[in-house]
């Protein structure tokens, strides 16, 4: 390659770089580099058509999707169209990923949970529904209990789709026990307040433009002594883990989700969003400020810290 | 010399596909901005390891699952870099594939006319490659983009050699069930030299009956790599302009005999 183009590309990303304002691991900068090239202005062949969506959008305020910078209402149209591409390979995707750990992750959550008979779970961002079908599984086989209610809340029509199909293989099916619903985590308006027992979201609030709004929901249709538990993907402490990660996450998880899935932006986007997510302290910090009541730390690493589930009481 | 003549399907937006007689050749492509496809420049690259991962766990997948087309495209650009380039400067030592670089046509549904050419009279070239689409009930449009060849212009050829794929079938007149796509990534071994067509080439016909190699290897390989190895280097046709051409004097001239 020719050194004087390095060079120059170098001086120009210099200034990207210090007028961005995502905080840097030092260990991410590499990663971090390629998808600053990005942001450059986008060679569109129709220049006309650059300028009017730069004037769209220039007032608007920005949030990160991955290591990218987009306007805040677009990131949830990005969102929809990543989960709308890789609904129908998603639990392959997270068995491949993850090599079946995921699995145990969410069993861990649900036995944290240990919900008694008759409880009532709302599943937020639920997706596929493991977190709803290990539930409606816990209470039939601990307590023998059929009263238990789920309601399975995703924002994404297919991914909810590709659970209605999976709970229809399983005796739930066709039981009051578990009800679907499309609706948008950060707006719960047709769920009235003081209504649940437990709140679920599994590694789905890093998805969400505003944090806040979905924890001050969460809140609200929470009863009084119910429980806000959130599985998320966290910052990994140990540096010789965090490297072998970091070098899994980025280089081996894309190519899977190219072979798998034959979509392998959705899963940089992926592994991008889990960076970009606050570190257990801070969201614990966001869950407190939300009215919520922590017991000692408010989580518990699992996996070294590669996920984390966090959880909070309405009191 | 014939041109085609610009078709109503082709007006874009706010205007109208300019035909290519009237205007010099470096501004047609930024007067048409629906022929150059080709942004890759701001393209995240992907790093050697995930390269080298993603040439293996392509060429496996697409062994043991050989529907996989994106997964046989993948291996192609991963493992392709060198003879891509090879390719480009075949086709720069042609007069005809010099304007085809220039130019850079894409073969989709919206940039040929496949209604116009099923009206040809029989035994023309555009007759035929319909003959063959319908046959097999195929569109040019299943072809999967270039992701991972970032330079523009290969990464160009490399999408016109995925696009020419059907204008092989047409010319050699082998049929798209598993033994004419061997025997044509024979074809291409000898036209290109790809890495891709040589792991197709020798890992393809394990899956077949014993029957079914004897045949390949003694009728179709040998067939394929002379005529591959002997006509025109076929990237460098235009093939664009050959609809109303007689197919069989389009064969003479390329050099192309068929399989006895």
């Amino acid at each position: 390659m020719f050194p004087r183009i390095h060079l120059k590309r170098a001086f120009f990303f210099r200034q990207i770089r210090t007028k961005t304002n995502h905080i840097y691991n030092n260990s991410l900068q590499k990663y971090y580099s390629t998808s600053l090239r990005l942001q450059q202005v986008n060679t569109t062949a129709n220049f006309s058509e650059q300028q009017k969506n730069q004037h769209d959008t220039s007032q608007e305020p920005r949030t990160h999707f991955g290591f990218k910078s987009v306007p805040e209402s677009m990131k949830e149209t990005l969102v929809g169209q990543v989960f709308e591409n890789v609904a129908t390979k998603y639990d392959l995707m997270n068995d491949a990923m993850s090599l079946g750990v995921h699995r145990l992750w969410k069993d861990h959550t649900i036995r944290t949970m240990a919900p008694g008979p008759g409880t009532k779970l709302l599943d937020v961002a639920g997706g596929t529904g493991d977190i709803a079908m290990g539930f409606l599984n816990y209470c039939k086989e601990i307590h023998g209990d059929t009263s238990a209610q789920v309601k399975l809340l995703d924002i994404n029509p297919k991914m909810l789709e590709v659970g209605k199909q999976r709970f229809s293989k399983t005796p739930h099916h066709n039981t009051s026990q578990v009800t679907f619903e499309v609706g948008n985590a950060e707006d719960l308006s047709s769920i009235p307040s003081n209504s649940y027992d437990v709140y679920t979201i599994a590694f789905g609030i890093r998805n969400c433009t505003h944090i806040d709004r979905v924890l001050h929901e969460a809140f609200r249709v929470l009863k009084p002594g119910g429980r806000f538990m959130c599985l998320e993907f966290g910052k990994v402490q140990n540096p010789l883990i965090s490297s072998i990660y970091n070098l899994y996450s980025f280089q081996i998880i894309p190519v899977i989700g190219q072979v798998i899935a034959s979509d392998r932006d959705s899963y940089q986007y992926l592994v991008e969003s889990i960076r970009q997510f606050p570190s257990q302290e801070q969201f614990a910090q966001m869950i407190m400020n939300s009215g919520f009541t922590i017991v000692g730390d408010g989580w518990e690493d699992l996996t070294f810290g590669i996920a984390a589930l966090h959880s909070g009481f309405k009191l | 010399m014939l041109r085609s003549t610009v078709s109503l399907s082709q007006v874009s937006t706010n205007k109208i596909l300019l035909p290519r007689n009237i205007l010099p050749f470096n501004l047609y492509r930024e007067l048409n901005p629906q022929r150059a496809h080709y942004v890759s420049s701001t393209k995240a690259r992907i790093s050697n390891l995930q390269n080298v991962t993603l040439a293996v766990s392509s060429a496996f997948t697409a062994f043991f699952d050989p529907e996989r087309g994106d997964m046989i495209a993948t291996l192609g650009e991963t493992t392709g870099s060198i003879f891509v380039s090879e390719m480009r400067d075949n086709m720069l030592r042609d007069k005809t594939g010099r304007r085809i670089l220039r130019e850079r046509p894409r073969i989709h549904s919206s940039t040929i006319n496949i209604p116009y050419l099923r009206s040809l009279p029989t035994g023309t070239f555009g007759k035929e490659y319909t003959n063959f689409l319908d046959g097999q009930n195929v569109t040019p449009d299943t072809r999967v983009k270039v992701q991972y060849i970032y330079d523009d212009e290969l990464a160009y050829v490399m999408q016109r050699y995925r696009e020419c794929h059907d204008f092989f079938h047409t010319l050699t007149k082998l049929p798209a069930n598993v033994e004419g796509e061997l025997a044509l990534k024979w074809f291409e071994l000898a036209q290109t030299g790809l890495p891709m067509t040589l792991l197709s080439s020798i890992f393809g016909p394990i899956r077949l009956s014993s029957k079914e190699k004897e045949r390949l290897f003694k009728k179709y390989v040998p067939w394929a790599l002379q005529c591959g190895s002997q006509c025109k280097f076929l990237l460098n046709v235009y093939y664009e302009e050959c609809w109303n051409k007689n197919i069989e004097e389009m064969r003479k001239e390329l050099g192309i005999y068929l399989v006895d």
